[in-house]
């Protein structure tokens, strides 16, 4: 009796994770999801781009990450967080035409993009705390 | 029949595979505030690039490489791979192999990241915040990574600063 339904529900779950995901499927993963674009873009009323990008590694700081790249030219920072997991994340940041400023951030939670709206909402709300200024949202 | 089902639901978490991210993961905590005194000192200086440089010094004295530099924000961080085994852990693994357990992994080599940055103090238009984090990953004797962290003790921080006041010449005040 167990084995009846043991082998066709092994057989179903190993067939699952066949279909899972396949090494190479991992290199161009994801891309031009308008969705997920949005819920990682803020745009911030100042054209200061040196200032946020600074306070954006405050923030960095502030939530326990250490920076692993930054380039003021190009406007990116990358950092990483350790506390039992890891999270790598990339900011950048870059004009908006004359006034405006859009910072964009994505990230990793261990070998998983977050693609959850919360985790983003979250940063942003700990960023435009630190630079004394909304975060609005772009379309 | 039970136990067909009982592994059915445990291979499909597997299969599920997606990790849930703590909830506080990207929101300040109650004590960033302390974090964030602990780990900052101002310099009563404005010339920025001399505290960089001096940040550079004190971790070469201790051995690090500098992975990532950027002078026009501020930023420095560097790392090092060292010993992390530990003679308490050493005595466990001893005696879990005693008493017939076999051979347990233990804490082998470690790497410690840290990272500096310099800003303007926006308090003060005489001073500038420097400000270090440290984190640490830690391998066991299998390989594999046994911790991952950042490290919070404040006599780490106090000690670099003592090192950074003395390399730049200037005198650590706590903000």
């Amino acid at each position: 009796m167990i084995n009846r339904l043991l082998l066709p529900a092994i057989a179903v779950t190993l067939s699952m994770l066949v279909g899972c995901a396949s090494q190479n499927s991992h290199v161009l993963a994801g891309g031009s999801q308008v969705e997920l674009r949005s819920m990682q873009t803020r745009a911030f009323d100042t054209s200061n781009k040196e200032l946020m990008l600074r306070t954006v590694i405050a923030t960095l700081q502030d939530l326990g990450f250490i920076i692993d790249k930054a380039d003021s030219d190009i406007g990116t920072v990358t950092a990483t967080k350790l506390s039992g997991y890891q999270i790598r994340m990339t900011v950048t940041v870059r004009a908006r035409g004359e006034t405006q400023l859009l910072v964009r951030a994505n990230a990793m939670y261990n070998l998983k993009a977050i693609e959850d709206p919360q985790p983003y909402q979250d940063f942003f709300n700990s960023l435009s705390k630190a630079i004394f200024l909304t975060a609005h949202d772009v379309d | 029949m039970k136990k067909a089902f009982y592994l059915c639901f445990i291979l499909l978490f597997l299969v599920a595979c997606s990790p849930t991210i703590p909830k506080d993961a990207f929101v300040l905590s109650p004590t960033s505030l302390e974090d964030r005194q602990l780990q900052s000192r101002k310099f009563a200086t404005l010339d920025r690039t001399v505290l960089l440089a001096a940040g550079a010094a004190v971790l070469q004295d201790m051995g690090y490489a500098i992975d990532e530099s950027n002078a026009s924000l501020g930023v420095l961080t560097a790392s090092k791979q060292a010993d992390a085994t530990s003679g308490a852990q050493i005595a466990g693994a001893v005696l879990v192999a005693l008493i017939g357990g076999g051979s347990m992994p233990i804490d082998k080599e470690q790497k410690i990241r840290i990272c500096l940055v310099v800003n303007e103090n926006l308090s003060d238009s005489e001073s500038s915040i420097a400000r270090i984090t440290f984190q640490r990953i830690v391998w066991n004797t299998q390989g594999q990574i046994s911790r991952v962290e950042t490290l919070k003790e404040p006599e780490l921080y106090q000690g670099f600063f003592e090192k950074l006041s003395k390399s730049a010449f200037l005198e650590a005040h706590q903000i």
